[in-house]
């Protein structure tokens, strides 16, 4: 699994890089980023979709691999 | 010191203190019919408006009101959210539906930048407080603030019943502000004047809702003046000293900018803190499970922010369309409810229920789009701070007088009476 912020949706609500410090961190402005390559390791996975579920306005992006 | 000659003409353009605009009849009394006629500064609203919403999304979902020279209540989720995101057709030049339209000449900057701003201004302007609010930042303010709750619990030594909305909630973001914006703390009183008079006094005659305005920014000007002469490291100086497009901002820009921070980030942090000790106080199951799982409250926190949303903004129509199936005017306002987005069941599991361990909460309770409230993280550190000090030092407490909890009219909907049974 990978994750990946929409930079076009992302408004600085800060839900991701509070319920998954490990995969996300915060700009100087607040916005949302992802730390280093988006990959996520598998104890990291369910913290990873709370990210994505709680983002108002939808800017975390999970790809799921096959 | 090089003179800053900005601040010595009386700042333009401040909104509610220029003579043009168009004010409306002012119409006040009982509502016959909600869904034609709803005004949400009726007691029947700040009691308790979610069944009012409730009705409305079911058989509306956009409801309308003559009164305010004409305003839409939109009640589901996705147009609440449709109209955030679509600032296009939709202005934020006044975010406090009332009487009185500003010129739209005001936009994109208007009375209180960024929130009253439209593209391509509010960019901008929002960029430069972006910095000042980031949850790195706030967090330098937490120390003090958990101190200061602690104080304000010291207080209430020997006392059985305290009002917590009146004596420990809205002390809570008077006190941050007035430390961010570099204002005297014993001036704290004055600040809930000012935000009474500008979010509670929609309804007064006009003269009237001018004076108190006028109030504020000879308040903020006089600030201007003492941070000019003695500067320090606060958001006062910073904004006096920030720069937009390569020059240093106007006047209006400045006090305006300052009137938001004082007005936005006390009525609503008050509102979440008294909203969320008012449903603890009333659900014993709640209150204990947070007492015995501190770690809990994050989540919590998040529903009671859905739940009990405190923040209501407005828009204006940018020309006469047909929307989502009614038929909206140039300049009609409208009353744009994070509140009632938050309880949509199409949006929602048990929308209408406050589940404390609700895991994935989508709400809009900080608003959605390029408005996002830029004091949300500041206003979690409150939420969660003052909650947790309370919950450590006042593990038990009760509603003392279920009847005698007042709610705040107007677009900020809180507890302002709160009396609690703590000893």
């Amino acid at each position: 699994m990978k994750v990946q912020i929409n930079p076009e949706l992302c408004q600085g609500h800060g839900r991701c890089y509070d319920l998954a410090p490990g995969l996300f961190r915060d700009d100087d402005e607040g916005y949302g980023q992802v730390l280093s390559d988006g990959a996520v390791p598998p104890e990291a996975e369910r913290d990873a979709r709370l990210a994505a579920l709680n983002c108002p306005e939808r800017a975390v992006e999970l790809l799921e691999e096959r | 010191m090089a003179a800053d000659d900005r601040f010595t003409l009386q700042p333009q353009g401040t909104g509610e203190d220029e003579i043009i605009g168009t004010r409306s009849e002012i119409i006040t009394g009982p509502v016959a019919d909600w869904a034609t006629d709803f005004s949400h500064l009726e007691p029947e609203w700040s009691a308790d408006p979610y069944p009012i919403q409730d009705d409305l999304r079911q058989r509306c979902p956009i409801a309308r009101t003559e009164r305010f020279g004409g305003a839409w209540l939109p009640t589901r989720y996705e147009d609440v959210a449709a109209i955030a995101y679509d600032t296009d057709r939709f202005s934020s030049r006044s975010i406090i539906l009332s009487n009185f339209r500003p010129p739209r000449e005001l936009a994109p900057i208007g009375g209180s930048p960024p929130i009253s701003s439209d593209p391509p201004f509010h960019h901008e302007a929002r960029k430069l407080l972006l910095p000042a609010f980031t949850r790195k930042t706030v967090a330098r303010c937490e120390p003090a603030t958990r101190a200061f709750c602690h104080s304000l619990i010291d207080s209430f030594e020997g006392r059985d019943v305290v009002d917590a909305a009146h004596d420990y909630a809205q002390h809570i973001p008077v006190r941050v502000i007035a430390d961010l914006l570099g204002f005297p703390p014993a001036d704290g009183p004055q600040f809930r004047e000012f935000v009474e008079d500008l979010l509670e006094g929609i309804n007064l005659p006009p003269d009237e809702r001018i004076e108190r305005v006028s109030r504020l920014f000879d308040y903020l000007l006089a600030q201007v003046h003492d941070h000019l002469d003695q500067p320090r490291d606060d958001l006062t100086t910073y904004l006096i000293n920030a720069e937009l497009y390569g020059r240093k901002l106007d006047p209006s820009v400045v006090t305006g900018a300052m009137a938001l921070l004082l007005i936005a980030g006390i009525d609503t942090s008050w509102s979440a803190i008294g909203a969320s000790l008012w449903h603890l106080a009333k659900t014993p199951g709640d209150r204990e499970r947070l007492v015995a799982e501190p770690g809990l409250l994050p989540t919590a926190m998040e529903e009671f922010l859905r739940a009990y949303a405190p923040v209501t903004m407005a828009r204006l129509v940018k020309q006469d369309m047909h929307w989502h199936g009614v038929n909206m005017k140039a300049e009609d306002w409208i009353l744009l409810s994070f509140p009632a987005a938050n309880r949509d069941p199409a949006q929602f599991d048990q929308a209408g229920d406050v589940v404390i361990d609700r895991e994935v909460n989508r709400h809009a309770a900080f608003g959605l789009g390029i408005h996002r409230c830029v004091g949300s993280h500041l206003a979690r550190m409150e939420l969660r701070v003052a909650l947790e000090v309370w919950l450590e030092r006042i593990p038990a407490f009760t509603l003392d007088d279920p009847g005698g909890v007042t709610w705040s009219a107007g677009q900020i909907r809180g507890p302002r009476t709160l009396p609690l049974r703590i000893g």
